[in-house]
């Protein structure tokens, strides 16, 4: 059938079984809305900000293993989009990003509203395209959503010049795509798995240290196997929470910067380190020469090589997708004879639980004061630990992680790479679209939720039922505790002046605002959000105390062994 | 350590400044850089000379490898390959510097292309530390201009680059 690029844009996204696309129209994309509203299968989200549509649809990814679809005009449309493309690409989230561009003649031109989108998304893509043909729209669009969630996801641009949207051709869309320049690996070398397998049946003190990509690849049920199989301690990564029970006997928590004595020191000591779907992170490794002046084998699982011996030198590399590595290996372990060393393993767990018993976790409570620890505890327990957890990005975050234990993957939506201030909203939102049924909390600081703030009204009309758990310290906490830390407590430009009254502001929006103030009232606000205003948006604004910090703390360049505790000060 | 580095890669809009992008977002040092089409027009074929550790020109593969675009790629330098660049330089040839740059040029089987009565243009095709040899030999007082295409690699006998 004869149709016009706009049109076969949208038949695109049906093809592709789009429910949800997160947009805002202007100049270059009225063909695509116009065509748009001439159908109800894809359903158009009219966010407040370009930025958060591409996070909502980010946050939509990462909650289901779908690809996330954004839509946006030229010029500052799209530049307004770029935060929410580089913390998807830093994160690896499938993303397909339809930018509108000025007609075909006009490019080049400065024409109004033109900017240069692919040179810009550039560095910050998985790949981009400039539709120059509307006979290359469908194979454009095949292409981008296979980029997007084969191999390493990732985000993919699509810019289409307004001229190239209204032009028409025939409607034909493949079924299937051949690249000859893009051929992602997916089985993993299986001389190098059996490699693998020996290595760990032989450690003494092994450990298992899981990433993002075992969410992104859902292979949380073979870890889970694998783990319990061996009897090996794990730890998950802040991207990789979720995908071992947190209420299991074998888990040690986060490892990293802000990490569990446990699992840093396991880390650090152990022989054989299985990393799955990690990439050794700055944030996570600490300085890569102290952490590899330990003698210690490392087993790397990744799809993407390059992140194969990249910061720290790995013994065993094994490219291919994780799950697949995964059932290779149990397998081999269920031919296998051989069982780990029991001993050793004993005296390693031994060791393990003379570090857990620092109970590094353990924090003061105040008379009067509520302290932010407690308030996610108390998330944990009326929630019954069941809630999809956005959060921002600072203090809150981090103590979201440790204290929120997650036992299911896709439960916890956050910008680890990027470390984007204002994800938290529009991620609960994504999230509430793809899962009308569960409760979503967006944990988050006074200052980190006024970046994406306007998206109140989102949730208003589309009556999402989100809870904003606002950590409210007053302060850019984990500025103001770097500054305590290392910049002998001169607080320059992190205290929060002239704040808001949220409650009015939730109000203002047509939601619920709660204030909570005393540690009493905690329990009771909480339930009052998530029982009593089960299907509205309720904004809790927590006065939390102003000076806590995050603990445990490896100070940026030093090993991961040197944390310091809150006992030590 | 030098490396000559060989890439097969779609002949795309955008191909090149993804490649030449990737060196300067993750820094890696670009000495010469060359491209054009192929006998196959839908192909192109790139040369990058580069420099680093092995951990890092590890890692500039890989990273390479990623880029959607690019098909194939090769470390010319682990093996037996030859490496050509082309130069032109213009010189000043007046009075007794006509004759002498004139048997330079013999001497590195250059050729002289173009000739006025103050200036000669020497053609001169090989390595490029054979082309620095010839600028470090001709007095650098008579340089005026010189234009260098960068360096071409191709793997010696059986190796082949091919799709
Ligand atoms: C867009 C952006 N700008 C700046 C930063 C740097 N930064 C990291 S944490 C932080 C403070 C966040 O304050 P708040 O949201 O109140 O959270 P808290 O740390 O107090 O829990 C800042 C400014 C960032 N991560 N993102």
């Amino acid at each position: 059938m004869i149709m016009t690029g706009a049109e076969i844009v949208i038949r695109c996204l049906q093809e592709e079984k789009v429910e949800y696309v997160f947009g805002y129209p202007g100049g270059s994309v009225l063909h695509i809305y116009d065509e748009l509203f001439k159908q109800d299968k894809v359903k158009h989200i009219l966010v407040r900000h370009e930025q958060a549509a591409v996070h909502a649809a980010d946050g939509l990814a990462r909650s289901t293993q779908k690809v996330g679809v954004a839509l946006v005009t030229s010029g500052p449309g799209a530049t307004n989009a770029v935060t929410g493309i580089a913390t998807a690409y830093m994160d690896s989230i499938p993303l397909v990003v339809i930018t509108g561009q000025v007609p075909s003649a006009y490019i080049g031109q400065d024409a109004f509203q033109e900017c240069d989108t692919v040179g810009i998304t550039r560095p910050c893509v998985k790949h981009n395209f400039l539709v120059r043909d509307v006979k290359d729209i469908a194979s454009t669009m095949k292409k981008a959503f296979h980029i997007a969630s084969t191999g390493r996801p990732g985000p993919v641009v699509v810019d289409i010049p307004k001229d190239i949207t209204a032009a028409k051709c025939e409607f034909d869309y493949p079924q299937t795509i051949q690249m000859r320049s893009y051929n992602p690996v997916v089985k993993g070398h299986l001389g190098q798995i059996k490699k693998a397998v020996e290595l760990l049946l032989k450690a003494k003190r092994p450990m298992i240290y899981t990433g993002g990509g075992v969410i992104l690849s859902d292979a949380a049920d073979q870890l889970t196997r694998l783990t319990r199989r061996l009897g090996f301690p794990i730890c998950n990564t802040l991207m990789g929470l979720g995908a071992y029970p947190a209420s299991d006997a074998q888990f040690l928590g986060m490892p990293g910067m802000h990490g569990t004595v446990e699992a840093n020191m396991a880390m650090q000591h152990s022989d054989v380190l299985l990393a799955i779907g990690a990439r050794f992170d700055d944030r996570v490794i600490g300085n890569p020469d102290h952490f590899g002046s330990q003698p210690r084998k490392i087993i790397h699982i990744d799809i993407d090589p390059s992140s194969i011996s990249k910061r720290v030198k790995v013994d065993v590399p094994i490219v291919g997708s994780v799950p697949d590595v995964l059932e290779e290996m149990l397998k081999l372990l269920d031919a296998e004879k051989s069982a780990p060393d029991a001993a050793a393993l004993a005296d390693w767990w031994k060791e393990i639980e003379g570090w857990r018993a620092k109970q590094c976790m353990k924090y003061k409570h105040k008379k009067n004061v509520i302290m932010p620890q407690y308030v996610i505890e108390k998330l944990h327990e009326v929630t019954g630990g069941n809630a999809i957890v956005t959060s921002d990005v600072g203090q809150h975050q981090m103590w979201a992680a440790q204290y929120y234990k997650f036992e299911q993957p896709r439960r916890w939506l956050n910008s680890g790479g990027l470390g984007t201030m204002g994800v938290g909203l529009p991620y609960a939102m994504g999230a509430a679209f793809a899962h009308p049924d569960k409760q979503i909390a967006c944990v988050t600081g006074e200052a980190s939720i006024q970046m994406c703030i306007q998206e109140l009204s989102t949730a208003k009309q589309f009556r999402l039922p989100i809870k904003i758990i606002c950590l409210n310290n007053r302060y850019l906490g984990m500025v103001r505790q770097w500054q305590e830390m290392f910049y002998g407590s001169r607080y320059s430009e992190s205290y929060m002046d002239s704040l808001p009254d949220f409650v009015k502001l939730a109000e203002a929006y047509g939601h619920i605002g709660i204030r909570v103030e005393k540690p009493e009232d905690v329990e009771a606000a909480l339930h009052k959000a998530f029982v009593e205003h089960k299907d509205e948006c309720v904004f809790l604004d927590f006065l939390t105390d102003q000076k806590a910090n995050v603990f445990p703390m490896v100070a940026a360049g030093k090993g991961l062994s040197d944390m310091i505790l809150a006992e030590d000060l | 350590m030098r490396h000559i580095i060989s890439i097969l890669l779609e002949n795309e809009a955008g191909a090149l400044s993804r490649v030449a992008g990737l060196f300067s977002a993750r820094a890696y040092n670009i000495e010469s850089l060359t491209v054009a089409p192929t006998e196959d027009a839908s192909l192109s074929r790139m040369t990058i000379v580069t420099s680093g550790s092995e951990e890092v020109l590890e890692q500039i593969t890989k990273q390479l490898n990623k880029l959607v675009d690019v098909i194939k790629v090769v470390d010319l330098s682990e093996a037996a390959h030859i490496e050509r660049e082309l130069m032109l330089i213009k010189v000043r040839a007046t009075g007794k510097d006509r004759e002498e740059m004139k048997r330079m040029a013999e001497i590195f089987r250059g050729r002289i292309i173009d000739v006025t009565d103050s200036t000669y243009v020497v053609e001169l095709t090989g390595t490029g530390a054979k082309l620095d040899a010839f600028i470090q030999a001709i007095d650098a007082g008579l340089i005026l201009e010189t234009v260098r295409t960068g360096v071409s690699g191709i793997g010696r006998g059986d190796r082949i680059l091919k799709v």
